[in-house]
């Protein structure tokens, strides 16, 4: 029988469920689990630190320092991805506010985003947004929905040849442009790719993420509960009993696990302005994780609500 | 932008409600007692438009134009700009706003005389913006700290514009409408886009002046001599 990517992830899904943890899901005790990149092995906290909206709190210095606790309390929790965009108003500087009073913590992994349509604008961006975070170099700087992504991803890998950025990729969102994403991931030597995947939102599952698993692309999932709206929408109804088995006591928990449970997703982005919405995030990248019928489970319940 | 169908006003709302209303606090700190100048000049329009329109217009164009480049550079170029990277290019607008303006009150070319309803529209919407506009943060539980404020804040400026402008006549004044009414149509979505009930505030601005204008050219049509 020919193996397809289908088959395969579904095979990898079953392997997972019978140890209880996803493949390659290494987690130690009160930490969140790690995978591994890829195209380096370096190991990722699978929950990282989204910023669109929550960290543009602009000059303002009490949301700033909201921010910061957001920040301390996803590092004290062993979080180390933290993702932005030059589009993403004064998040930038926001988070450079946070790590300068941090005292830069070693832990950080840089994730940002060329955001220009001007191809030669591209390297001068990168360098503002390098000192809008006060980092040395960035870990990884992916192109922004797309934009002009040619002449970017050209520069991103000179600039990774050159040791100026570690890794680099590209994003997009919302299931835009997926057949460009699939050109640009089988065709480029690209180290990440994010776009949007959620429990009601599985796009990506036929074809993306299969993908990524078989050229070896880290996966960064964005919007995971689609900018709020699903944990608002699930907010006030109970969580199905069979979630205690789990270990989740809320719904992002639940399904932030289903996003995590994908063999081939490294990490996802949620945002949040809140310490204990931080906490919770990081805690559903620990303990158990749902296996192929549970994932199916979660996703048909929270359609079906 | 490509597949550019599929995106929604939600997409471009690059802040949250909480962060958009703490700017207008942390303005208004900034800028007190500066509130009570802007909204006595915007009493001091009204009263010279009722009382001696026709030496004072000048004057009362000129006013606008300081208040539109203070408030383009205080409100949208030094605090909204640090959220929106696009008001930086909306306080350019409100700096051509200004100069419009300013042309306007050297060539002396405005007269205050409009009478009837399309008057009494304009004294409403410009009533609205000095005194009502400011009870709307109060009358949606969010203190005076966050409130609007003519002179001070983009909105009731620009409705009051509006409202000045429906009780003037003169060859430029078609040519002053368009930033205002586009200002108040973005304000209007992106409040809609955060779920805030007074984006009804500057889209019935636009409908009340649209109205009026449409009647004053109805009016102006039917009163021409038959062909």
């Amino acid at each position: 029988m020919q193996t397809t990517r289908r088959t395969f992830l579904q095979a990898s899904l079953a392997t997972a469920a019978a140890a209880h943890l996803p493949s390659s899901l290494h987690a130690q005790q009160g930490q969140p689990a790690r995978r591994p990149i890829p195209s380096s092995r370096e190991e990722m906290p699978i929950v990282g630190l989204g910023t669109w909206i929550t960290f543009n709190v602009g000059n303002d210095p009490v949301l700033r320092d909201e921010c910061a606790a957001v920040m301390a309390a996803f590092f004290e929790g062993g979080g180390r991805m933290i993702d932005s965009s030059p589009m993403y108003g004064s998040s930038q500087p926001v988070v450079g506010y946070g790590l300068q009073k941090l005292g830069r913590p070693p832990a950080i992994f840089s994730a940002e985003k060329v955001w220009t349509s001007s191809a030669t604008a591209g390297p001068a961006q990168i360098e503002q947004s390098r000192r809008f975070w006060g980092v040395p170099k960035f870990d990884l700087v992916q192109v922004h929905n797309l934009l002009a992504w040619k002449a970017h991803l050209q520069t991103l890998l000179q600039m990774k040849a050159a040791g100026t950025v570690r890794y680099v990729g590209i994003t997009t969102s919302e299931g835009r442009r997926h057949d460009l994403v699939e050109q640009i991931m089988r065709n480029e030597p690209i180290d990440f790719v994010q776009f949007s995947y959620n429990v009601v939102d599985r796009e990506a599952e036929a074809r993306l993420l299969p993908l990524a698993a078989e050229r070896g692309i880290a996966v960064i999932v964005n919007r995971p509960f689609r900018q709020g709206e699903l944990t608002n929408r699930l907010g006030k109804k109970p969580l199905p009993e069979w979630a205690a088995e789990l270990g989740v006591s809320s719904w992002a928990q639940l399904m932030l696990k289903f996003i995590l449970s994908h063999p081939a997703v490294t990490v996802a982005v949620p945002a949040t302005t809140r310490v204990d919405h931080v906490r919770e995030n990081l805690s559903a990248a620990a303990g158990p994780m749902p296996d192929l019928a549970t994932r199916q489970r979660i996703s048909a319940h929270v359609q079906a609500l | 932008m490509s597949e550019w169908w599929t995106y929604r006003a939600e997409d471009f709302l690059l802040f949250s409600p909480r962060v958009y209303w703490r700017m207008f606090e942390t303005h208004n700190a900034a800028l007190w007692p500066l509130h009570v100048v802007t909204l006595a000049t915007g009493l001091l329009i009204i009263l010279l438009i009722t009382w001696r329109p026709g030496i004072w217009a000048r004057w009362i164009v000129l006013i606008l134009a300081v208040l539109w480049i203070f408030v383009g550079w205080s409100f949208l170029w030094n605090r909204y700009s640090s959220i929106n990277w696009a008001a930086a290019y909306i306080a350019l607008a409100f700096a051509v706003e200004a100069g419009l303006l300013l042309i306007l009150s050297l060539r002396d070319g405005l007269a205050f005389d409009r009478r009837g309803p399309v008057a009494w529209t304009g004294y409403l919407i410009l009533a609205f913006a000095i005194a009502g506009q400011p009870l709307l943060a109060p009358l949606q539980g969010r203190g005076w700290a966050s409130s609007e404020v003519f002179g001070i804040a983009p909105d009731p400026t620009a409705i009051a514009t509006l409202g000045v402008l429906l009780l003037a006549r003169g060859g430029l004044v078609p040519w002053l409408l368009p930033i205002p009414v586009l200002w108040c149509l973005l304000s209007g979505i992106t409040l809609r886009t955060m779920g805030e009930p007074q984006a009804w505030a500057p889209y019935a601005a636009v409908a009340l002046a649209a109205a009026a204008w449409i009647w004053t050219i109805i009016r102006q049509r039917g009163s021409l001599p038959a062909a």
